[in-house]
C-alpha cells in the first residue's frame, strides 16, 4: 500500500517534510515576531507615557500603507511568504508585518535566512539519500544564492525599467486607473512620452524634453490635478525648484494646500480616501521629475500620519491636525536640523581654513554663511561643472554675505587641491550601505580629495537617509533634458543637429554615488557619524517611528 | 478651480463700422460661423467648462437663437449684459463682474482666432507666480487687397513698443507710439535690473490675458482704469520696476485683506514659499547680486508666438484674412451637406458653402465663403470674396475680391471689382461697380 502510494516515493516525503518544516519554521517565526512586537510596542508604550498620552493612538493603530515601491528586493520576500501563512493569524496581527518597511529589518533578512536554511537542510537530506553516501556536503556551508530557493519573484521599480514595453505599458495603465474623479477618459494623467535618442547604458531610465512639458495633455483648469500641484510639477520640470531641500518644503506646501482644499466625500473615511486622492497628484509629480529620496520620505510621513487619524475625528479637526504635523515636520528635519548640522560643522572649521565646495547645497551654504557669521576666518573654492552651472549661485550668495570666493569649474580641480584644507560635500540622499548619492562630479571630487589626502565631509540631515542600497550609477539615476548639453557661442550652435547625427548620443546625468571610502565624516543632525553607520541611523530612526 | 475664463463681446467693432452697422461684431460670420464661435471653441478645446460671456443685450438675444453657438459650444456660457451706451471699457467690464469672479481669471476677446497652444501662456502664469500673463504674435502682412480701399496704405495704425528680457518672456516694457510724445523713454531702474532688453514692435496683441485675482479687486478699488489693453497692462509693467514701497503693496493688499480669516495661514505659506525659494538654487537672471527676480513681487510674461494662426479680427483687412484662413482652424467639410449644389459648377477647394445654399449650375466659385441660405443663379463667377448669409446673386454676375453682407440682392449681370456692399442693398443690373464707386456702401454708413 505504501508503495503503491507514492509514485516518486522520496520527491512525495520530501515535499511534506519540507512544508511540515516550514509550517514550523513559519509558526515558529511568527511567534518569535509577535512576542518581539509586543516588546517593542511595550517599550515605545514606556517612552511615550514620559511624552505624553496623545502619542499612544499612533501605536494602538499601526495600520500604515505599503512605501512607495522602493528597490529592496528583501522587502517584497518577507511580506510575500507571510501571506499563506496570514490567513489563520488575525488581521491587527498581521498587520504590522505590512507595515513600516524596517520595523526590524535584521529580522526580515534573518527570517528568510532560516526559511533558506530549513530547505536547504531537506533537500540536503534528500540529496544524501539519492545519490552514493559521502557526496559532498559543502551545500550545507555555501551560501545558496536567493534567487534559486526564494520562490518570490523579485521586483525592480518601474522607474528603472523603461526599456521593458512591458513595464511602460503597466504603468500607462496605473496611470489611467488612477482616475481622480469618476468621469470621463480626460481626466486621467497623462504619460509624459521619453525624448530623444537614450545612451544604451541608461535605456533603461527616463529622459524627458523640457519643452514638451506635462501640462500640454492637461486642461487648462486642471480639475483632475490640484492647481498648486500642477504648479509645482511645473516648476519642478523647468528646475525652478531645484534642490532637495527646496523639493521636499515645496512638496510639503502644495500638500497642505491639497489637504485645506479638501472635502471628504460622504460614506468615506478621510484617512483612507485622502491617501487615494493623493496617489495621482505624486505619479504626476513622478512624470514632471523623478522624486527624489527626500520627497520620498515626506511622502511617506504624510501617508503614515494620514493613515493614522482615528475615524471618529472631525474633518476640520483632523485637515488641522495634519497641517500642523505638516509644519512641525519641515520646522524639526529642515529648519532645526540645518542648525544643529551647522553648529557641529562649525567646530570643523577653523580659522584660516580654505574650503572647497561643490555645486549648490542649501545646507554647505547655510554652514558657511554661519561660520562666517560666528567670526571664523577661511576662504571659500566654489568647483562647478556643466551644464547646470549651479556654482553660480552658490557663488553668488557667499559673495554677497562677504566671504572671500574662488570659482573654478571642475576640470581645474586637481590643480587647486594642493591649496585646499577642506571638502564639504552636500548630499542627495545617503543610501543604506554607506554611499552618498548626490550631484554627478562629486564622486571625482572625493576621489581626487583623497588622493591629496584632503578630509571629505558630507552634510545631510536625516530625512535624507534612504533605505536603497546602489553601489554604481548607472541602476537608478536620473537623465535630464539632453539639449541643455547645447552650447550658442557667438550665435552658433554646434550640437544643434545632434539627433540627426546615427553615432551621437548626448548624456546628461544628474546623480552619482560617492563610496564611503571617500568620505571621512558625515555631520547629520543626530550628530557627526562615519558613513558607514549610516543603517544604523536608519534602524534607530525606524524604532523611534 | 484654478481659472475662470471671461469673453469680452461687448466691443463695437468701430473699426469696421461697414460691417458692423447691422450685426454686432461677435456675430459677424467668418468662414460660416460666428465670430464668438471661435474664441469659444478656442477655449472648450483647451478644456475649460464655463465661461462668462460679457455682451450687450441684443447678443444675448441672437447668441441665444444661434444655431451655431448653441449646438457646437458644449460649454456654460453666462451672459453677463452690460449697456451698449454705456461706453464700457474692457477693465470698467471686468469690474461690473467682479463678484463673480472667484479665482484667477483668464481674459479673451471674441475677436481673437488663433491656434495657439494656450497652455504656453499659462504655464508662464503658473510657474513663475506671475500676476499678468499674455500673449503676442508676429504680425503678418495681410495680402489680400481690401475692397473700399483704393490702394493707399493704412495711416498710422500706432505701433506698439514691446521690451522682452533676453529669454523673450519676461515683459519689461509696453508702451503705445500714441503715449509717447517725442521718444521712448526708458527708466534707469528697469536697465540696472535687465541690462539687456528687446525692443519689438511686429507684434499683434492677441489680447488674451491671464490675471490673478488680486488684480481684479485691485480694479474695484481704482476706478480710473477703463482698458485692459490701454491702461491695465501697461501700468502692471511699469510697477513691476516701481522704487516706492507702496505700488506692489496696492495689488497685494487687497490680495491680503480678502484673506483676514485666514492671515496666519497665509502668512504661514509665505514663510513655507519663502523658505523654497531661499532653498532652491534657481536664479531668472545672473550677473548681478540680487535674488531671483530681483525680489519684486509682481511679475509680468508674455508669451510670443513665431508660428501658428493670430489674427485679431478688428479691421476689414483681418476680416477678410481671417476667412481666408478659417477653413483651416476645423475640420468641417467645406460644402456644407445641406447646401444644394448643382453638378456642373466648379468649386475650388479653399471655398466654403454654407447651409442650405442653393448654387445653380455652370457658376464658378474659387477662394470665397458662401453664407447661409444664399442663392447664386446660373453663370455666375465668385473669386475671393465673402458673401454673407441671405444674399442672391442673379445670373451673371461677376463678383471678384468683394464683401457682400447679409441679404443684399445683386441684380443681374452686375460685375462687382474690390467693393464692399452693405446689408439688404440692391445692386441694380448690369451695373459696373469698382472700387471707385463708393456708393455701394449702405445709406447709414456713407455719412
Amino acid at each position: 500500500m505504501a508503495d503503491c502510494g507514492e509514485p516518486d516515493g522520496p520527491g512525495n516525503k520530501d515535499d511534506i517534510t519540507r512544508s511540515k518544516n516550514e509550517g514550523k519554521e513559519l509558526t515558529k517565526e511568527e511567534k518569535q515576531r509577535l512576542r518581539k512586537q509586543k516588546k517593542h510596542q511595550k517599550k515605545q508604550k514606556e517612552r511615550k507615557n514620559e511624552k505624553g498620552p496623545s502619542e499612544t493612538e499612533k501605536d494602538k493603530t499601526p495600520v500604515s500603507l505599503l512605501p512607495p515601491p522602493q528597490p529592496v528586493a528583501t522587502q517584497k520576500a518577507p511580506s510575500a511568504l507571510p501571506a499563506p501563512a496570514s490567513a489563520p493569524i488575525p488581521v491587527p496581527a498581521s498587520a504590522p508585518f505590512h507595515s513600516s518597511p524596517a520595523p526590524s529589518p535584521a529580522d526580515k533578512p534573518a527570517k528568510s535566512k532560516a526559511e533558506l536554511k530549513a530547505e536547504r537542510r531537506a533537500r540536503q537530506e534528500t540529496d544524501r539519500a539519492a545519490k552514493q553516501p559521502g557526496s559532498s556536503s559543502s551545500g550545507i556551508k555555501t551560501k545558496v544564492p536567493l534567487s534559486e530557493l526564494n520562490p518570490v519573484v523579485k521586483r525592480l521599480p518601474e522607474h528603472v525599467q523603461v526599456d521593458d514595453p512591458a513595464v511602460v505599458k503597466r504603468l500607462a495603465k496605473k496611470l489611467e486607473r488612477q482616475q481622480t474623479l469618476p468621469y470621463g477618459a480626460s481626466n486621467k494623467i497623462p504619460l509624459r512620452s521619453d525624448y530623444g535618442y537614450k545612451v544604451s547604458l541608461f535605456s533603461h531610465l527616463h529622459q524627458y524634453s523640457r519643452k514638451a512639458p506635462l501640462t500640454q495633455l492637461l486642461s487648462i483648469p486642471s480639475t483632475v490635478i490640484h492647481p498648486s500641484i500642477v504648479r509645482l510639477g511645473l516648476q519642478y520640470s523647468q528646475g525652478i525648484v531645484a534642490g532637495s531641500n527646496a523639493r521636499s518644503v515645496a512638496l510639503l506646501h502644495a500638500f497642505k494646500q491639497v489637504i485645506r482644499d479638501y472635502t471628504t466625500p460622504p460614506n468615506e473615511e478621510l484617512s483612507r480616501d485622502l491617501v487615494n486622492k493623493l496617489k495621482p497628484y505624486i505619479s504626476f509629480l513622478n512624470q514632471c521629475r523623478p522624486l527624489s529620496a527626500s520627497m520620498g520620505n515626506a511622502i511617506k510621513y504624510i501617508k503614515k500620519e494620514i493613515s493614522n487619524i482615528p475615524s471618529q475625528c472631525k474633518e476640520e479637526e483632523a485637515k488641522t491636525k495634519l497641517l500642523t504635523c505638516i509644519d512641525r515636520y519641515i520646522e524639526e528635519k529642515i529648519v532645526l536640523a540645518a542648525k544643529a548640522i551647522s553648529k557641529y560643522a562649525i567646530e570643523k572649521i577653523s580659522d584660516g581654513d580654505v574650503i572647497l565646495v561643490y555645486g549648490y547645497s542649501s545646507l554647505v551654504n547655510n554652514i558657511l554663511c554661519e561660520a562666517f557669521e560666528k567670526s571664523r576666518k577661511f576662504r571659500v573654492i566654489v568647483v562647478d561643472s556643466r551644464p547646470r552651472l549651479e556654482g553660480r549661485e552658490a557663488l553668488r550668495r557667499l559673495v554677497q554675505r562677504g566671504i572671500s570666493c574662488t570659482y573654478v569649474l571642475i576640470s581645474a580641480l586637481s590643480y587647486i587641491l594642493p591649496e585646499v584644507s577642506k571638502v564639504f560635500l552636500g548630499a542627495h540622499a545617503l543610501l543604506a550601505n554607506g554611499y552618498v548619492m548626490s550631484r554627478v562630479g562629486t564622486s571625482q571630487i572625493a576621489l581626487v580629495a583623497r588622493t591629496y589626502n584632503v578630509p571629505v565631509l558630507v552634510c545631510c540631515e536625516t530625512y535624507k537617509f534612504c533605505e536603497r542600497v546602489q553601489t554604481d550609477s548607472f541602476v537608478s539615476n536620473e537623465l535630464d533634458d539632453p539639449d541643455d548639453l547645447m552650447v550658442t557661442r557667438k550665435g552658433k550652435t554646434q550640437l544643434e543637429n545632434w539627433q540627426d547625427v546615427s553615432s551621437l548620443g548626448l548624456l546628461n546625468l544628474v546623480y552619482d554615488v560617492t563610496p564611503p571610502d571617500f568620505v571621512d565624516l558625515v555631520i547629520t543632525d543626530l550628530g557627526m557619524i562615519p558613513c558607514t553607520s549610516v543603517p544604523v541611523v536608519l534602524r534607530v530612526k525606524n524604532l523611534d517611528q | 478651480m484654478e481659472l475662470q475664463a471671461v469673453l469680452m463681446a461687448a466691443g463695437g467693432g468701430s473699426r469696421m463700422m461697414d460691417l458692423t452697422y447691422n450685426t454686432p461684431k461677435p456675430l459677424l460670420p467668418v468662414g460660416n460661423k460666428p465670430l464668438i464661435w471661435y474664441p469659444l471653441n478656442l477655449l472648450e478645446r483647451v478644456g475649460f467648462e464655463e465661461v462668462i460671456v460679457i455682451t450687450t443685450k441684443e447678443v444675448q438675444k441672437m447668441i441665444s437663437t444661434d444655431p451655431k453657438v448653441k449646438l457646437d459650444v458644449k460649454m456654460k456660457l453666462d451672459l453677463v449684459c452690460i449697456q451698449e451706451d454705456a461706453d464700457m471699457g474692457t477693465a470698467d467690464a471686468l469690474r461690473h463682474i467682479q463678484q463673480k469672479v472667484k479665482t484667477d481669471v483668464l481674459v479673451v476677446s471674441c475677436d481673437l482666432i488663433t491656434d495657439a497652444a494656450l497652455h504656453e501662456v499659462v504655464d508662464l502664469f503658473r510657474a513663475h507666480n506671475a500676476t499678468l500673463s499674455m500673449l503676442m504674435s508676429k504680425a503678418h502682412e495681410f495680402t489680400e487687397t481690401v475692397p473700399g480701399q483704393k490702394g493707399k496704405k493704412k495711416t498710422g495704425e500706432q505701433r506698439d513698443f514691446v521690451g522682452v528680457d533676453g529669454t523673450g518672456k519676461r515683459l519689461l516694457f509696453m508702451a503705445n507710439e500714441a503715449d509717447l510724445d517725442e521718444g521712448v523713454v526708458i527708466r534707469k531702474s528697469i536697465m540696472r535690473k535687465h541690462p539687456r532688453m528687446h525692443i519689438k514692435t511686429g507684434l499683434v496683441d492677441a489680447h488674451l490675458y491671464c490675471l490673478k485675482k488680486s488684480v481684479v479687486d485691485f480694479l474695484a478699488d481704482n476706478k480710473s482704469i477703463s482698458s485692459i489693453r490701454g491702461e491695465l497692462v501697461p501700468y502692471l509693467v511699469r510697477k513691476q520696476f516701481s522704487k516706492s514701497t507702496n505700488s506692489p503693496k496696492v495689488i497685494d493688499e487687497t490680495h491680503q485683506n480678502l484673506k483676514k480669516n485666514d492671515s496666519n495661514i497665509s502668512s504661514r505659506d509665505e514663510e513655507l514659499l519663502h523658505l523654497t525659494q531661499e532653498r532652491s538654487c534657481w536664479n531668472d537672471h545672473r550677473g548681478d547680486m540680487s535674488d531671483a527676480y530681483h525680489g519684486g513681487r509682481l511679475r509680468c510674461y508674455v508669451h510670443i508666438m513665431d508660428e501658428g494662426i493670430c489674427y485679431r479680427v478688428n479691421t476689414l483687412a483681418a476680416y477678410i484674412e481671417a476667412n481666408r484662413l478659417a477653413p483651416k482652424l476645423f475640420d468641417e467639410p467645406a460644402v456644407h451637406p445641406s447646401a444644394v449644389v448643382s453638378e456642373r459648377c466648379l468649386i475650388g477647394a479653399d471655398s466654403i458653402i454654407g447651409a442650405s445654399c442653393q448654387i445653380s449650375d455652370k457658376t464658378s466659385i474659387k477662394r470665397s465663403t458662401i453664407g447661409v441660405s444664399t442663392t447664386v443663379r446660373e453663370k455666375v463667377k465668385v473669386t475671393n470674396s465673402i458673401i454673407m448669409h441671405g444674399v442672391t446673386i442673379e445670373e451673371g454676375c461677376n463678383i471678384q475680391g468683394s464683401v457682400i453682407c447679409s441679404n443684399a440682392v445683386i441684380g443681374r449681370g452686375a460685375d462687382i471689382k474690390y467693393c464692399l456692399v452693405g446689408s439688404a442693398q440692391r445692386i441694380e443690373p448690369d451695373g459696373e461697380h469698382t472700387t471707385a464707386s463708393p456708393h455701394l456702401m449702405s445709406k447709414a454708413c456713407s455719412a
